[in-house]
């Protein structure tokens, strides 16, 4: 059975991660290089990183940055921010990327999704469709990083990307982004039930819970979680952990964390002073295949 | 990094389509040598090869035609029995054709079509990790564990006859994940994007090409 995929996301500015709030507010993480080493290291199904200035600046992601995350991931790499034409896209597969994403361009030439699609493959072209709330129950989509409203409805911009050859759609709540009060999993659903390629759900993951949600009320076929993968050791395994009985999860690292429990804010309970006196702490050599 | 003093262990072909960077980057991690070269007399002298491929068939078969190597390659591979690993559109070429984007003719090493997925209970393309129904371990599989998931990412499928098909996942119906006809071997999923268990599969491939 396909699993459901954990996709961890990094927005890059300047060269460094950044936690974005709200698409406003930027606070800085650090090297994208050793973020992704410990992704790759902790289960994330899939990585993708996006240069939120390339946009403006007319350019890509710095393509020997690529290369370098290239190296360290031996998941699929997807690339996104300021992809214009089929030659960027070129030049980013073969700097390393596995699959690009594309936002702005996707919205004022559509026709590149097409193109890119021919030449490609549709399963390399991801859409990635920023979304705010804009009246009750309307939703807006927007470009350049929240800036630019479109006037167009998610779900329309979502069903001509897909009928133009897009392999994916990212939908992101821009309301919600970096607030950690879970996915919108109305906006996630209407998306969902509009096409029939996989939908990667992103914005507001704060809990293993809300993955859950998006899973079970969004109909999302992935997450793509920023922020609250950052900041704990194991991140990414541990939101495996507390997802694994409900659904098919690819759990496979060294650290199960089976038989774990979770307090209110998703983090690990502690166990009894029984469990913890007889703990042993073994040395695991590198793995050798 | 290639040696030049010892013959390559492997010769990735770079056709221009996909990236052959995260294929080396692999074999790299796991220590073979390996040059990488769409040229004829490279493909001559080479002792295996891996057909990488990310992209369409139709493109993917017009820059094998335009480097002009379909035919060392069947010399090669075909009639002097020099392993070959196809992975994801590197596999679907070794059909005899292909319905994306209109019929195309592909390279014919193993029977069989490329057809598309059936979109009646899935979503196309099929991405993520699956698991799967192994049917001929060796050489691949051998040292995969059981319930091992890989990373797929494809709308079209090599559709062939059951003796070819080393291993399926379920995706709606069953889909081909791995072929193999003698010293000809392809997989739909990425090998070198599947973590520790496709570094395993890409071993075997490699020890293999040894004996």
């Amino acid at each position: 059975m396909l699993s459901k995929r954990i996709i961890a996301s990094l927005i890059v500015k300047d060269g460094i991660v950044v936690q974005s709030v709200g698409f406003k507010k930027y606070l800085p993480i650090g090297s994208p290089e050793i973020a992704v080493e410990f992704l790759n290291q902790w289960g994330a199904d899939e990585i993708v990183v996006v240069d939120i200035e390339a946009s403006r600046e007319n350019r890509t992601l710095d393509l020997g940055l690529l290369a370098r995350l290239a190296d360290k991931s031996m998941v699929p790499l997807t690339v996104g921010g300021g992809i214009n034409s089929v030659e960027t896209i070129r030049q980013l597969i073969r700097m390393g990327a596995d699959k690009v994403v594309i936002n702005r361009a996707a919205i004022e030439h559509p026709e590149l999704i097409h193109e890119a699609a021919r030449i490609f493959g549709n399963q390399c072209v991801v859409v990635s469709i920023d979304a705010k709330e804009v009246g009750e129950g309307r939703y807006e989509a927007f470009t350049d990083s929240g800036r630019t409203g479109t006037g167009k409805d998610p779900v329309e911009v979502a069903r001509s990307c897909a009928a133009q050859g897009a392999g994916e759609i990212f939908i992101r709540s821009i309301d919600r982004d970096g607030s950690k009060k879970g996915f919108d999993t109305e906006l996630i659903r209407r998306v969902s039930e509009a096409v029939d390629i996989p939908v990667v759900a992103a914005g507001g993951c704060g809990h293993p819970q809300h993955i859950a949600d998006a899973f079970q009320n969004g109909h999302a076929d992935a997450v793509a979680v920023g922020n609250s993968f950052h900041f704990t050791e194991h991140s990414v395994t541990i939101a495996k952990a507390f997802l694994k009985s409900d659904f098919p999860i690819r759990l496979d690292t060294y650290a199960t964390y089976a038989h774990t429990t979770f307090d209110d804010a998703g983090r690990l309970a502690k166990q009894d002073d029984a469990v913890l006196e007889k703990l042993r702490f073994e040395y695991h050599p590198k793995e050798v295949i | 990094m290639s040696d030049t003093t010892r013959k390559p262990d492997v010769l990735v072909i770079d056709y221009g389509v996909g990236n052959h960077r995260s294929v080396t980057n692999a074999l790299e991690r796991l220590g073979y040598s390996y040059a990488v070269s769409h040229k004829k007399e490279d493909i001559q002298k080479a002792r295996a090869y891996i057909l990488p491929g990310v992209g369409a068939f139709e493109e993917a078969m017009l820059n094998l035609k335009k480097r002009d190597i379909i035919e060392v390659l069947r010399r090669e591979v075909v009639e002097k029995k020099k392993p070959l690993l196809g992975i994801c559109l590197g596999m679907q070429v070794l059909a005899e054709d292909s319905i994306e984007g209109g019929l195309h003719q592909g390279l014919g090493f193993i029977p069989g079509h490329v057809v598309r997925i059936p979109a009646a209970s899935v979503r196309v393309p099929h991405v993520g990790w699956n698991e799967l129904m192994v049917y001929r371990s060796e050489p691949l599989f051998a040292s995969v564990p059981k319930g091992a998931r890989f990373y797929f990412d494809h709308s079209f499928y090599f559709q062939t006859e059951k003796e070819y098909i080393a291993a399926a996942c379920s995706y709606g119906e069953e889909i081909t994940a791995a072929v193999q006809k003698d010293n000809i071997y392809g997989v739909q999923f990425h090998p070198e994007k599947s973590q520790t268990s496709g570094l395993r599969l890409l071993r075997a491939f490699m020890e293999h090409t040894k004996n």
